[in-house]
């Protein structure tokens, strides 16, 4: 059993931020990672990107750099490759680790387990050769990997990121299919005012497009009934726009439209979860510390709603700086003297949030999928599948279930649970907040029975040991 | 011998190391990233689904969405959880319902 003073779940940037703030300020802080370098995904293997993808990959990926390099502090402990499959109260963390199970028990946890790419079921999305925007990105990061002949569909800034890159890459995607419509950018227009104090992620943003202009990549807006064709892979990929279908043939399609909160951890703990109309997804409930409804349980950064990873660094922080102050390392006085800049800086990030999430919703179609498209992965379920269940009476998701094992294969509902939640919502009348969410429970990641007998084994030692 | 694969790849050189997946042997780079590395050597398809024999790969990349399982020493894993190391033997999981880790 490792114990700390803080364990943090995941070494992105409202983990690492927030490892390093508690360590300054004494604490013992244990931070656990699935993966083998710090970072999460968008500071993915930024220690050691080789110097021709810097310039590829720009200058806010690099600022992951000294965030990486600053858990580099006596009193914290990172883990890498420890993937977490259990949470309990106590708080107690149970996870994997070089083919053996461990635990830690500390005295406040903070989980901060980043976003998930909204599913965006469409006709042939589970093909190989598809992938989501962030995908090809991580391929780009850490393995300097570049899809050639691709395109990307969707709506977003990050489509618009990846974009770019490619461009940079030498590799441009052969055309951007956009779902957002005119009429989304004219309702965003009142949204633009408070934006402006984010004038810096706006003028990215119209940077990114003009890269993208520049490379002559062409792009079209508003596009609807999108479909990937192929027998075993994506080979093109067909949708509705200016007035005419189009069909273009391709080598990968990447699927993006928008980012939701990673709500595995927090909801097998069953805390109470909250709907976002405008971000059309649950989040679960904090505080302006980023505690949740257990006192002992932080939330910082993409998992507790979206933001960025620049809110997600300062929301780490500020998660931090509570923590100390609940186990009496800092006062009342110096949290909130420490916590008030980074108010500040986080006001300022999330300015620009209500524009994008209305200049660029969802894409409708993948929220309301035909009834032929697959929206299980895993189990292979249907849209009308779910439509029949609700037709027999069936309310929510866990229900679903028992009709039809959406949600029991290996990604947990992961990418699946939001669209169940919407497309029952639509045919029973009621909210998505009424029809809730699968209720996740451990194990979060596949365990094997030889990893659990090494915690087994060590525990006894142990207990030998102790007597 | 290659397959052909939709990836270029910026960085050309690195040690590589043999592996096999599917019965077939291919130079990949150690420590890579073994979805990665796979898709670059041209890998499409990692698996069938279960339940109809879908062909799958890759999709997330960030350990979600299990798409990309192969079985390593018998064991069910995310091959985008995985680095490459000499002599790994990865094969494809069995079709028969045995593929869900």
């Amino acid at each position: 059993m490792l114990d700390a003073d803080l364990i943090v779940i995941g070494a992105g940037p409202a983990g690492m931020a927030a490892a390093r703030t508690a360590a300054d300020a004494g604490l013992s802080v244990l931070l656990l990672d699935e993966q083998q370098r710090a970072g999460g995904q968008i500071y993915r293997d930024v220690e050691r990107v080789p110097a021709e993808r810097k310039k590829i990959l720009g200058d806010d990926y690099l600022k992951g750099r000294a965030l990486a390099e600053a858990l580099d502090h006596p009193k914290i402990r990172h883990l890498t490759g420890a993937v977490v499959w259990q949470i309990e109260d106590g708080p107690r963390v149970a996870f994997t680790r070089d083919g053996a199970a461990g635990l830690a028990r500390g005295k406040r946890l903070l989980i901060a387990t980043g976003a998930l790419e909204r599913p965006m079921p469409v006709s042939g999305w589970t093909l190989p050769g598809v992938m989501t925007a962030g995908a090809a990105q991580i391929l780009l990061k850490q393995s300097g990997l570049l899809c050639e002949r691709a395109v990307l569909a969707g709506s977003g800034p990050l489509l618009y990121l990846v974009a770019a890159q490619m461009c940079r890459a030498g590799t441009p995607p052969l055309v951007l299919v956009e779902t957002q419509t005119p009429a989304d950018r004219r309702a965003a227009l009142r949204h633009l005012p408070k934006a402006l104090k984010a004038w810096r992620v706006l003028a990215k943003g119209l940077g990114l497009l003009a890269e993208i202009r520049r490379a002559g990549v062409k792009r079209y807006i508003g596009a609807t009934g999108i479909a990937i064709h192929g027998q075993d892979k994506a080979e093109a990929i067909s949708f509705e726009a200016d007035g005419r279908r189009h069909q273009i043939a391709c080598a990968s399609v990447l699927l993006h439209h928008g980012v939701v909160p990673n709500t595995q951890a927090t909801r097998s703990l069953s805390l109470p979860h909250v709907w976002s109309e405008a971000q059309r997804a649950f989040s679960p409930e904090r505080d302006r510390w980023g505690r949740t409804a257990n006192t002992d349980i932080f939330v910082a950064g993409d998992g507790g709603g979206i933001g960025g990873a620049v809110a997600a660094k300062l929301q780490g922080e500020v998660a931090a700086l509570e923590v100390a102050c609940d186990l009496e390392k800092i006062s009342h006085v110096n949290r909130d003297r420490a916590a008030a800049p980074l108010r500040k800086g986080l006001a300022i990030e999330l300015a620009a949030r209500p524009f994008i999430d209305r200049a660029y919703p969802p894409y409708a179609k993948a929220l309301a999928p035909a009834d032929s498209t697959i929206i299980c992965r895993c189990e292979e379920v249907t849209a009308g599948d779910i439509r029949r269940y609700a037709g027999l009476g069936c309310l929510g998701p866990n229900q679903t279930k028992a009709f039809g094992r959406p949600g029991m294969g290996p990604c947990q509902g992961r990418y699946c649970g939001l669209t169940v939640t919407e497309l029952l919502a639509a045919e029973t009348g009621r909210s998505q907040e009424d029809t809730g969410y699968y209720r996740i429970r451990p194990p979060l990641k596949p365990v094997t029975l030889g990893e659990l007998a090494v915690l087994a084994e060590t525990d006894l030692k142990e207990q030998e040991d102790i007597s | 011998m290659k397959p052909a694969s939709p990836f270029r790849e910026l960085q050309k050189g690195g040690g590589r190391v043999r592996v096999t997946f599917d019965g077939r042997t291919f130079d990949l780079r150690e420590g890579g990233n073994l979805a990665a590395e796979l898709l670059a050597a041209g890998i499409r398809s990692f698996r069938k689904t279960p339940v109809s024999g879908a062909e799958r790969g890759p999709f997330c990349m960030m350990g979600a969405c299990f798409d990309c399982l192969v079985v390593i020493d018998g064991v069910t894993r995310q091959a985008c959880m995985c680095e490459v190391s000499a002599g790994l033997v990865i094969d494809r999981p069995g079709a028969e319902g045995e593929g869900d880790a």
